[in-house]
């Protein structure tokens, strides 16, 4: 492995704490509670997985991790510290230590730079060695991803959309982050190369302790690489736990769909074809969730006081929480 | 080709389709000879690695390739048509109406100054004479079916206020608003949780069966293939290296890479440990070898990969682009 496209050996691992934060949208037909109430902690040198449904708040809650998102309400702290706390100089290293890798390559590529000057751009900008050298770290981190180097003189609308994903991967890897927010980063690559991608990630976190929040669809994809896992549905964590516990043994009823509706890459005769847990209507607007338990009008498990009552977080076993008043195996 | 069904022709026929890119330096091949049909009401499974062709194979199916850089031969038939000799007009009247497409990204394919209802009564109008108002009540029932909630509000609103789940949905309810009898699927799914995923699924399959529309379904999801296609295309390289029935594939791939593939899938192996996956990255088009594309990469090459290799057909079902295929017993994503 070579050292340059690695963190610097003397920084440690980032620890980062989310304690009721909250994210809100004013919007013309009302305000959008994208993240609301949330806490959690992802701890130095883990992989925190991220699920839940589309429009969840999973990205609002990754930008927010990243420092690109103000918060409506709550605080995060970075190895114990508030950024408000940090001096200049900390505050602009923790903006190069502090990555996101966007859900949508194509949104992220400059369609007139070419994948080369894309790649070498966040090196120019913070003038880090000569463009020699620039130019050699990027051509490292575009093999790194898989890439041939001559994929470099191209422009972003001659890439297919897994070139264009992994050409964002290098292009952050470039920085040596010690925090990566990763929000779907995967999705468009075939199996192998996603494979190859995951292992990646897990060598630069074994070698230098980079802590990842890990945002996905994929839950097979979730439950291998994620130390820790929390689930959102409509802005609020519903269970959160360590990834064995969550994904084997889901016990909030959400959870459980959601695991249940993963489609299986096995021969018909060896799908159980009642095996999902088929959920009821559609995600409730933003604008207007239900009262009490925001999953409630789509839960097959849900009573009177679903309706009435906000469930409380309980701890329901050493580090595995739930929000639901009868959580427990499906 | 012999492992079709016999009796009918099939709905779609690609022939020896080869795309290449024109640049400045000179041309860049991207797919070589594929092959394959669609038979009416046929769901089939594209997969392959990461840039081997699939999008822009589907993309030329339609006549959706940028003209001034893209140069393809061969032959496209649909219903024994070749879209490649049609004029423009004959390709627009069927686009939309007989072929549609779902495409990777949302965004490309819907247009931010129009509404939703506007778009979907426009595909509509284009091809039937249907009045505004029928228009409009198709345009709704096609957002119910999708699953996009309170459908007749929703029509007049613009794509960037729906999420980006919905707005695939959005984008799956135009490609089925004409009842096409073939609709390209480019990663449909990708950007969609499994619970709207599976409802998706549910509505593609229930379409494909009660109005016969046959499913080109590109996908790198091993799992939704599982669930709806009845045949798999293996892609590598911009060539189709293995044609087979799903469940064959997934118990006994005939191709190396194939099967490398399914060897790849996160379930295989243990939780946090690596992950398995095939060394090596696929040649760059000038870099391309003579004979087997796979060989650099392949465990089984041998003393004669290095010849060009033709699909081969393994038994009524099954073809493969690998001279060893009968010989090798390769592992796929069960035992
Ligand atoms: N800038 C914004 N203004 C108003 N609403 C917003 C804004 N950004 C996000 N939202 C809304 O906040 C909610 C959460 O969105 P977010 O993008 O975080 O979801 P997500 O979980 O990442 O979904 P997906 O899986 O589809 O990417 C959605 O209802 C979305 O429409
Ligand atoms: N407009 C273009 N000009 C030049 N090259 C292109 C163009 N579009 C695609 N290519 C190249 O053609 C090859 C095939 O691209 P395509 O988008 O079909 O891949 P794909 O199989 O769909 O990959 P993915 O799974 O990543 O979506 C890629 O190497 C890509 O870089
Ligand atoms: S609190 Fe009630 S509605 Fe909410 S998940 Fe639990 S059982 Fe379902
Ligand atoms: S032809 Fe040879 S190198 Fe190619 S896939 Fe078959 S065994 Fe492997
Ligand atoms: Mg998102
Ligand atoms: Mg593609």
């Amino acid at each position: 492995m070579n050292a340059r496209l690695t963190p610097r050996p003397s920084t440690q691992a980032a620890g980062v704490r989310a304690d009721r934060v909250r994210v809100h949208f004013p919007t013309r037909a009302g305000t959008v509670k994208a993240v609301d109430d949330v806490s959690f902690d992802i701890r130095p040198g883990e992989t925190f997985g991220l699920i839940g449904e589309s429009g969840s708040g999973k990205t609002t809650l990754g930008r927010a991790l990243a420092g690109l998102q103000p918060l409506t309400d709550g605080r995060l702290f970075y190895d114990g510290r508030e950024p408000s706390s940090l001096n200049r100089a900390e505050r602009r290293r923790q903006r190069r230590d502090h990555q996101i890798i966007f859900q949508d390559p194509h949104a992220a590529l400059n369609p007139r730079m070419t994948i080369a000057q894309s790649v070498m751009e966040p090196l120019d900008i913070l003038g880090d060695g000569d463009r020699a050298s620039r130019r050699r770290v990027a051509d490292e981190a575009l093999e790194r991803v898989g890439l041939a180097p001559q994929i470099g003189r191209r422009y972003p609308h001659e890439l297919s959309g897994g070139q264009k994903q992994r050409v964002n991967i290098a292009r952050t890897l470039t920085l040596r982050p010690r925090f990566i927010v990763c929000d779907e980063v995967v999705a468009a690559l075939d199996v192998s190369i996603r494979g190859a991608i995951l292992n990646l990630f897990a060598d630069l976190q074994d070698e230098f302790g980079i802590t990842y929040a890990f945002i996905t669809h994929d839950i097979s994809v979730v439950s291998h690489v994620s130390d820790r896992v929390g689930v959102l549905y409509l802005g609020r964590l519903m269970e959160q736990g360590p990834a064995g516990a969550v994904c084997e043994q889901p016990l909030h009823p959400y959870t459980q769909a959601l695991l249940s509706a993963e489609p299986l890459p096995l021969p018909s005769d060896r799908r159980d074809h009642q095996r999902r847990i088929r959920l009821q209507g559609e995600i409730p607007s933003p604008l207007n969730p239900p009262s009490g338990c925001p999953f409630r009008t789509r839960c097959p498990r849900a009573e009177a006081r679903c309706a009435e009552q906000v469930p409380a977080w309980r701890e329901v076993a050493p580090d595995h929480r739930v929000a639901c008043h009868f959580a427990g195996p499906a | 080709m012999a492992h079709e069904e016999t009796g009918s022709p099939p709905l779609l026929a690609v022939e020896n389709l080869n795309i290449a890119f024109v640049h400045p330096g000179g041309e860049t091949a991207i797919t070589r000879d594929v092959s394959f049909t669609v038979n009416a009401g046929e769901r089939v499974g594209v997969v392959g690695e990461s840039g081997c062709g699939k999008t822009v194979t589907g993309l030329s199916l339609l006549g959706l390739l940028p003209k001034r850089t893209a140069r393809v031969r061969g032959r496209i038939l649909f219903q024994g048509e070749d879209l490649l000799t049609m004029s423009a007009r004959e390709l627009r009247r069927r686009r939309g109406r007989d072929i549609s497409m779902i495409f990777q990204e949302p965004m490309s394919a819907l247009d931010p100054v129009f509404t939703v209802g506007e778009q979907l009564a426009e595909t509509l109008r284009a091809h039937y004479p249907v009045s505004r108002k029928e228009a409009r009540e198709r345009g709704i029932a096609a957002l119910e079916e999708v699953g996009i909630p309170s459908p007749h509000l929703r029509i007049d609103d613009y794509p960037y206020q729906f999420s980006g789940g919905m707005r695939q949905r959005v984008m799956i309810a135009m490609a089925l608003i004409c009842r096409p009898k073939l609709v390209i699927a480019d990663e449909p799914t990708t950007a969609l949780d499994v619970t709207v995923q599976a409802q998706i699924i549910d509505l593609l399959c229930e379409l494909s069966d009660t109005t016969g529309t046959a499913l080109l379904f590109i996908t790198h999801d091993l799992g939704v293939v599982a669930e709806t296609c009845s045949r798999l295309l293996t892609m590598y390289a911009g060539e189709v290296v293995e044609s087979a029935p799903v469940d064959t594939v997934l118990r006994r791939p005939a191709h190396p890479y194939s099967s490398g593939l399914l060897r790849s899938l996160p379930g295989l192996s243990e939780r946090g440990g690596r992950l398995p996956s095939i060394p090596g990255r696929v040649p760059a088009p000038s870099e391309m070898p003579a004979g087997c594309r796979f060989q650099a990469r392949c465990p089984h090459a041998a003393d004669g990969c290095e010849q060009g290799q033709p699909l081969r057909e393994l038994d009524r079902e099954r073809l493969a682009r690998c001279w060893r295929s009968a010989e090798l017993t390769l592992p796929g994503a069960v035992t």
